[in-house]
């Protein structure tokens, strides 16, 4: 016997009917809540910090909510009818395909309006407590208050979000069958989408096989990317700490801004720390290799790009109108061409999709399901690859600054190298 | 949430008992290579290294590996980086011990661990290894004893985020910073000869890090002499920030006691106890405390401290109206009463600052009392160790039969859903496959073939025990909705 594959998937069937199964990895508690079974579960971290290499514990995820709450997230995260206009989903900004980001430099808003920064990916999102490139928010349902209700982003008021969602037939049912309420609560929203969000656990990469013991999972130029990446050297795995692949920190590091556009001052704005300025919280890397254009603006266009930034030296690319605080990990680390090729062969290790949830071909709206695709069919991609011939030439800007760079810290090191001979011959 | 340790299972690694006694030791020879050794390594072997110059960085991702340098006539094995390679040995494995290496010409560290607990870095001879020497982090405890170091950019022996540690009878020289505990607990630094470093012995909380205390330090019996080598840290690192002639420098570090040191002729001064304002080029964090509390200072032997005061601590000193740095400084919010910090015999130091520091007991030794043993006279000298008594957690995940959820769903449930078409498919059509037969199943995924045409192959899972195997297996048939 043998069931024709897909034909159990809820959304395949006319009716909408919440899932009463906890989603991949998640077992269902006696308490009716989905718990996160990971194999970190057999580790402890130092101080419970969720940061320590390869066999560290992970942080506290956001878990307990129960199947149905998760699954009704599923629906309102794709569902256009959360902005203001009905055009825009938070998935089509935070798109599967694009690793729960978009594929952007800066994210859209509605009515195709660029925004200021681009939209991070989502995967191990419910690990965290630090939200936001500037690290300004805590918790999910804080977070997504932003973007439901900012005029650019979705667009939408308390108001009518609950008007349009308390109007359709099918979320009153859903609603009621995931909370138990006659009526459906802006909370209850918050929550699902919550829920839903930090259901997206991406823990079975390559690399997470090598970590559990399992050494021929990473090919031999992975794992000599893995040995540059943790190296004091690259210092990568400092602020990308394992297992998540981010200490959660705000780090300043000195970013070009993508041509013509104005300095961000990212976590000094919003942090009250005027010593933060240019600073945003560290990303994790997992799934890293979906989700280019790279940095708060898609600064970057390819991995390689990006992981050659860090070889440019200390400070090279800070305008110099900014007196910026640059992270004291951020130096020369003189890497060779083919470590940094290296590196990015790693950060491939690093992908693993494999608890992807389903994508809702229907919405209760009946609205298309946001996708990105979707913004650049109605928007284009525009502005991404106009700045594609931009960034090259940027990135040849970058080289010759980088190369000025060099040049002024030769003396540095020619003073260190006396110094050096000093101790030797002092030493004979 | 998260599941206790206890309920956790053995999935891939052999259990320490049984590895134990398979145990071997496995022979390298100059022209062959140590990580060739490592790769056939199990969990309790012994690698032993002969004399000879080796060029490669040697990884340890195993537990309880032993890699012991064979020192032959004064000719010791030699990992040599040339400048080209990042590092001599990384290690994650717990129950790490290395011994007998000389290690030179390398960019970024000697020795370099990142979450091992139950470490053992011994008589090591290290030379030029760039950044640092020994730099074990995120470790619970563990010991660093009877090594050398010198020429180290940074800090020689660096203590990160770790706790329990000691750091005992090694000599440290013309690095930057000797010996540095940054954002660790419960570590003794005893018994080692800091000298002409450009700082001796530091307790640093820096901050941005993710572990953000930095408490409970004992700096006990060193000898702490003559740091005056001029700073040739990287621009930018937090030690490029320390003035030359620093003998014990405490940042923002609590409950640091400095007791039975001899510090001397170190030309900035002494001991500086001070707050995480004394380094501005680093962003503050709002989650680390940059104040120093509770900083013991007793019985300490110092003269000939603060000959020359480096950069601005001179200009600090000159608002004193002294040319000479002092034994002694508490500096910013350090010199607070409510920072709660103590000094014994205070009239026998050129000290500034510590007008507001309460006295502490150093009574005077009588020779019966001055041995380790002794009735607790309000010293550190009963103390011996801040190592476990019993090792630390070793991060292995042990045999238990509860955890087949863990295993189905850490990795199964990534193609497998309970009823819905993933990569592979539903548990369901599974279960409606095999009924009950859970050796048929265990059997198939250690080698499974292509069956159905709609779905890819299966990987195959022989990495998974037999046992565990048949308890994931008899897991999945039993799954209900």
């Amino acid at each position: 016997m043998c069931l024709a594959p897909g034909i159990l998937a809820n959304d395949a069937n006319t009716n909408f009917e919440l899932a009463k199964v906890c989603p991949a990895g998640f077992v269902l508690s006696a308490e009716g809540g989905c718990e996160l079974r990971t194999l970190y579960d057999g580790y402890s971290s130092p101080h419970d910090s969720g940061v320590g290499g390869p066999r560290a514990g992970l942080p506290d995820i956001r878990d307990g909510f129960s199947p149905e709450v998760i699954d009704l997230g599923r629906y309102l995260f794709f569902d256009p009818v959360l902005s203001g206009d009905n055009t825009v989903a938070c998935s089509s900004c935070h798109d599967p395909d694009y690793g729960f980001a978009d594929g952007r430099g800066r994210a859209l808003g509605i009515n195709g309006e660029t925004l200021e920064r681009s939209a991070p990916s989502l995967w191990n999102i419910g690990f965290f407590d630090t939200l936001l490139w500037d690290g300004s928010k805590t918790t999910l349902e804080t977070q997504l208050l932003g973007p439901l209700y900012s005029t650019n982003e979705m667009g939408n008021t308390p108001e009518q979000l609950l008007a349009d969602l308390s109007s359709n037939e099918i979320y009153l049912q859903l609603f009621a069958d995931a909370f138990g309420t006659p009526d459906i609560r802006l909370n209850q929203v918050y929550t699902a989408l919550s829920a839903f969000e930090a259901s997206l656990v991406s823990l079975n990469s390559r690399y997470d096989f090598y970590a559990h013991g399992i050494h021929d999972s990473l090919s031999p130029s992975e794992l000599e990317g893995l040995n540059v990446f943790r190296s004091f050297v690259s210092r990568c795995g400092e602020c990308h700490t394992p297992p998540l692949f981010s200490n959660q920190e705000i780090a300043i590091i000195g970013v070009p801004e993508p041509e013509g556009r104005p300095f961000d001052p990212g976590a000094g704005a919003t942090s009250g720390i005027p010593s933060q300025r240019g600073g945003f919280r560290v990303p994790s890397l997992r799934n890293i290799a979906k989700t280019a254009p790279y940095m708060h603006q898609g600064n970057f266009k390819t991995l390689r790009d990006t992981v050659a930034f860090y070889n440019g030296g200390r400070g090279h690319a800070v305008p110099e109108s900014e007196n910026l605080l640059i992270h004291w990990h951020i130096w020369e680390p003189n890497l060779r061409d083919e470590e940094l090729d290296r590196l990015v062969d790693f950060l491939h290790a690093l992908t693993d999709e494999g608890f992807m949830p389903v994508i809702p071909e229907r919405v209760p709206s009946g609205l298309a399901p946001g996708r990105a695709r979707q913004l650049e069919h109605e928007y284009g991609w525009g502005e991404s690859s106009q700045n594609e011939q931009r960034q090259q030439t940027h990135s040849l800007q970058m080289q010759q600054q980088q190369k000025h760079h060099l040049e002024k810290h030769h003396l540095q090191k020619h003073q260190r190298e006396q110094h050096r001979k000093h101790l030797t011959s002092r030493a004979e | 949430m998260k599941i206790k340790l206890s309920q956790a299972l053995s999935i891939f690694l052999l259990s320490l008992a049984s590895a134990m006694a398979q145990a071997a030791t496995l022979e390298v020879k100059e022209g062959e290579s140590i990580q060739a050794a490592l790769t056939k390594a199990k969990a309790g072997d012994t690698i032993k290294v002969y004399p000879g110059t080796y060029h490669e960085t040697v990884f340890v991702d195993k537990d309880d590996i032993s890699l012991i340098g064979v020192v032959e006539d004064g000719e010791w094995p030699h990992l040599d980086g040339e400048k080209i390679l990042n590092d001599a040995i990384l290690y994650s494995g717990n129950g790490f011990s290395v011994e007998w290496f000389k290690i030179t010409k390398y960019k970024g560290n000697a020795i370099m661990g990142q979450s091992g607990n139950n470490f053992s870095i011994r008589n090591n001879w290290v030379i030029d290894t760039g950044l640092y020497g020994i730099f074990p982090e995120f470790g619970h405890n563990g010991l660093i004893e009877n090594n050398i170091l010198s020429e180290i950019e940074d800090a020689a022996i660096y203590v990160g985020m770790s706790d329990y540690v000691d750091v005992r009878n090694n000599q440290v020289f013309d690095n930057v910073a000797g010996i540095e505990v940054e954002n660790s607990r419960h570590v003794l630094v005893e018994g080692n000869v800091a000298r002409n470093n450009t700082g001796g012995i530091l307790v640093f909380i820096t901050p941005g890090l993710p572990i953000k205390s930095s408490y409970d330090a004992v700096i006990r019996r060193n000898f702490v002499t003559n740091n005056n080598t001029p700073n040739f840290a990287i621009p930018g690192s937090l030690v490029a920030g320390i003035p030359s002639g620093t003998g014990i420098l405490v940042m923002s570090g609590d409950q640091v006691v400095i007791e039975d040191n001899i510090i001397t002729g170190n030309n900035t001064g002494g001991i500086i106890v001070t707050s995480g304002d004394f380094v501005t080029e680093v962003a503050s964090d709002k989650d680390s405390d940059p104040h120093s509390d509770n900083v013991e200072i007793r019985n300490n032997v110092m003269f000939d401290n603060g000959n020359d005061p480096d950069g601005e601590m001179k200009l600090l000193m000159l608002s004193k109206f002294s040319t000479k740095g002092p034994d002694i400084l508490a500096y910013q919010s350090a010199a607070d009463k409510e920072r709660g910090s103590c000094i014994s015999r205070r009239g026998a130091y050129r000290s500034y600052g510590l007008e507001e520091w309460a006295d502490c007991d150093a009574p005077t030794v009588r020779a019966a009392d001055a041995v380790a043993t002794a009735t607790d006279i309000g010293t550190s000298r009963q103390l011996t160790t801040k190592m476990l008594e019993a090792p630390a957690d070793p991060r292995v995940i042990t045999a238990d039969a509860g955890g087949a959820e863990v295993v189905y769903n850490g990795i199964c449930a990534g193609c497998h859903a309970y009823n819905v078409r993933l990569i592979g498919p539903p548990a369901l059509v599974i279960q409606a496959q095999y009924g009950d037969d859970v050796q048929a199943l265990a059997d198939y995924v250690a080698n499974p073939v292509k069956r159905r045409p709609d779905f890819p192959a299966m990987p195959p899972q022989g990495h998974v025990s037999e046992d565990m195997r048949l308890l994931v297996a008899e897991y999945m048939l039993g799954l209900e909705g």
